[in-house]
């Protein structure tokens, strides 16, 4: 298990030089053992800075980063970044080798393991990403752009790192690519123990995952805490040019209507959960999407308006109502 | 016109021309809109390389020793005169390169490329298309590093190591940043192709352009001073002898 904590840390690009330029400010945080801690902030904002820090690619300008406790020097670098696996943007970019199981076994070579062993993990570590046995012996660049990108964070998983940190890994992927990669690190985190740092602009995935959130602003920390915390301060993530998610907003503006409710919702989920609660605290029986109502008219058929009010009965008990509110 | 400076650099020997063609550069760098002290400024990195030119042929050339003793006997003057000599012409060639670069774009470059080119034309030699190489190439210098300094992290992160093993050792770990590299660079020409293509590139033939260059007064102006900077010069090093 491995805690890394940065103080104060800044880092200044090309220091000394006309086109000097501070990327990170003051910066102080606690990477806890099993956390799922995300980084949010605009394009420039020093995400990917802020990473490179992790697995010491970068040294702190000022401030100054521990692992465990201890800092670390060019001794045990190389240690280091096999257990802090940062994956890069685009990381498909990386892939080198002739097969996809050699390049997956790059991370482990010079650690001494035996080729069986090698073999068990690269096996692991394809499968951990959701790719079949068939890939083993296919050439990374004849895949597609999803399945290159899965073989590159395999590559960096296959080390087993403690502190999994991926910089923007579903940017440029279908919505159905990003959940199920999104749900393949989910699950190794939880295989495995794994801490997850993820720096991603998209809210949506931020709020479903994350427990911890630090919203970056030009290099500073704008804003840091648990996802709900942090998505319920719409102003301020407006100012740094991010928005909360969809259903925050949403539940937000319905706060207007109804005071009683809690406008900290940041999944859809959980926004049902709150939906449910104040149906019950009116009097009302809640009713999923897809109970229809006998009438059904148009708008009920196609848009699946639920049933609402006293007077929709079921009398038969088949989920069919005799009325619903657009009828 | 830079062609030429660079030999009048290299032509130059004694003291008095330098000092002219450092009053030249002088006032071509103000003329330019960039301070002469502007374009020192970029010169900082290659300093280290001017320190080492100074330092070992201060001691490489043969020649009258400083003194008797000690190191000093083994530093000539006529090794320090040439260094001397060395590194002003070092500072003049990147003074020179860095105005040229800062005021004219890499476009304007090629043009001045191809229209200086165009009697190899006659000959069958795809001028434009050498012209656009060049310009392209260029352009993806700054690229391509960056792209590279990338892909070393990224092997690095992945616990690539570059610094330690015999020379073929070293060799064979350049491979895991090379392949991406050169691969990336053929998915970018081959997006500029298509992109070139979409615009309805076809190389040279019927080409016309927005902005055509014209022998203007300023041309007129700059060619001149540099014949008369080359007459001077000539005169400086051959005619004295």
């Amino acid at each position: 298990m491995l805690s890394i904590r940065l103080e104060n840390l800044s880092h200044t690009y090309q220091r000394g030089t006309p086109v000097e330029k501070t990327a990170l400010h003051n910066i102080t945080l606690l990477i806890e053992p099993g956390m799922f801690l995300g980084i949010a902030g605009r394009s420039g904002s020093g995400k990917t800075t802020l990473l490179q820090h992790l697995n010491g690619l970068l040294k702190p300008t000022s401030g100054c980063i521990t692992f465990n406790g201890s800092p670390m020097d060019g001794h045990g670098m190389r240690d280091l970044r096999r257990r802090v696996g940062l994956v890069f943007q685009h990381p498909e970019n990386q892939l080198f080798e002739e097969t996809v199981c050699r390049d997956i076994a790059f991370g482990l070579s010079g650690t001494g393991l035996s080729p069986a062993e090698i073999d068990i993990r690269v096996r692991g570590a394809l499968e951990a990403v959701g790719l079949g046995e068939t890939f083993l012996n296919r050439s990374p660049f004849e895949l597609s752009g999803g399945e290159k990108r899965r073989v590159a964070i395999a590559g960096v998983i296959v080390t087993d790192p403690s502190v999994l940190v991926l910089d923007e890994p579903t940017a440029g992927l279908d919505p159905r690519g990003r959940r199920e990669l999104l749900d393949h690190i989910v699950a190794l985190r939880r295989e495995r123990g794994m801490t997850v740092v993820l720096a991603t602009h998209d809210m949506e995935q931020m709020a479903r995952h994350a427990e911890q959130v630090m919203v970056l602003e030009n290099g500073s920390s704008a804003l840091f805490g648990t996802a709900r915390d942090v998505f319920r301060d719409v102003g301020t993530l407006e100012r740094v040019g991010l928005e909360a998610p969809r259903i925050t907003i949403l539940m937000s503006k319905l706060k207007k209507v109804f005071p009683e409710i809690d406008d900290g919702i940041v999944t859809v989920d959980a926004a049902v959960e709150e939906l449910k609660r104040l149906h019950r605290r009116q009097g009302l029986r809640w009713r999923d999407h897809d109970e229809r109502c006998a009438r059904g008219s148009v708008c009920c058929r196609e848009f699946g308006s639920p049933p609402v009010g006293p007077q929709d009965e079921d009398p038969d008990g088949d989920g069919i109502y005799d009325a619903c509110i657009s009828c | 016109m830079a062609t030429v400076f660079m030999t009048l650099v290299f032509l130059a020997d004694s003291y008095l021309s330098f000092l002219l063609l450092l009053f030249f550069t002088f006032v071509v760098a103000g003329r330019a809109g960039r301070p002469f002290g502007h374009s020192l400024r970029g010169i900082r990195p290659i300093l280290f390389i001017a320190l080492f030119t100074l330092a070992v042929n201060s001691f490489a050339v043969k020649g009258t020793p400083l003194s008797e003793y000690g190191i000093l006997c083994h530093i000539t003057r006529e090794g320090i005169e040439q260094s001397v000599r060395m590194v002003i012409r070092l500072l003049l060639l990147l003074t020179g390169a860095s105005i040229l670069t800062s005021t004219t774009t890499p476009l304007a470059l090629m043009d001045g490329l191809a229209a200086l080119m165009r009697p190899l034309r006659r000959l069958r030699v795809p001028v434009h298309e050498l012209a656009m190489m060049m310009a392209i190439g260029l352009r993806f210098i700054p690229v391509l590093l960056e792209e590279g300094g990338r892909i070393f992290k990224a092997q690095v992160s992945r616990g690539a190591g570059f610094t330690s093993g015999n020379p073929l050792q070293r060799a064979r770990s350049c491979i895991p940043v090379l392949v991406p590299l050169f691969a990336g660079a053929f998915r970018r020409a081959d997006d500029l192709s298509t992109a070139m293509e979409a615009r309805c590139f076809r190389g040279s033939a019927g080409r016309t352009r927005m902005k055509t260059l014209e022998f203007s007064r300023a041309d007129v102006i700059c060619v001149t001073a540099m014949l008369a900077l080359s007459a001077v010069l000539f005169c400086m090093e051959f005619v004295k002898m």
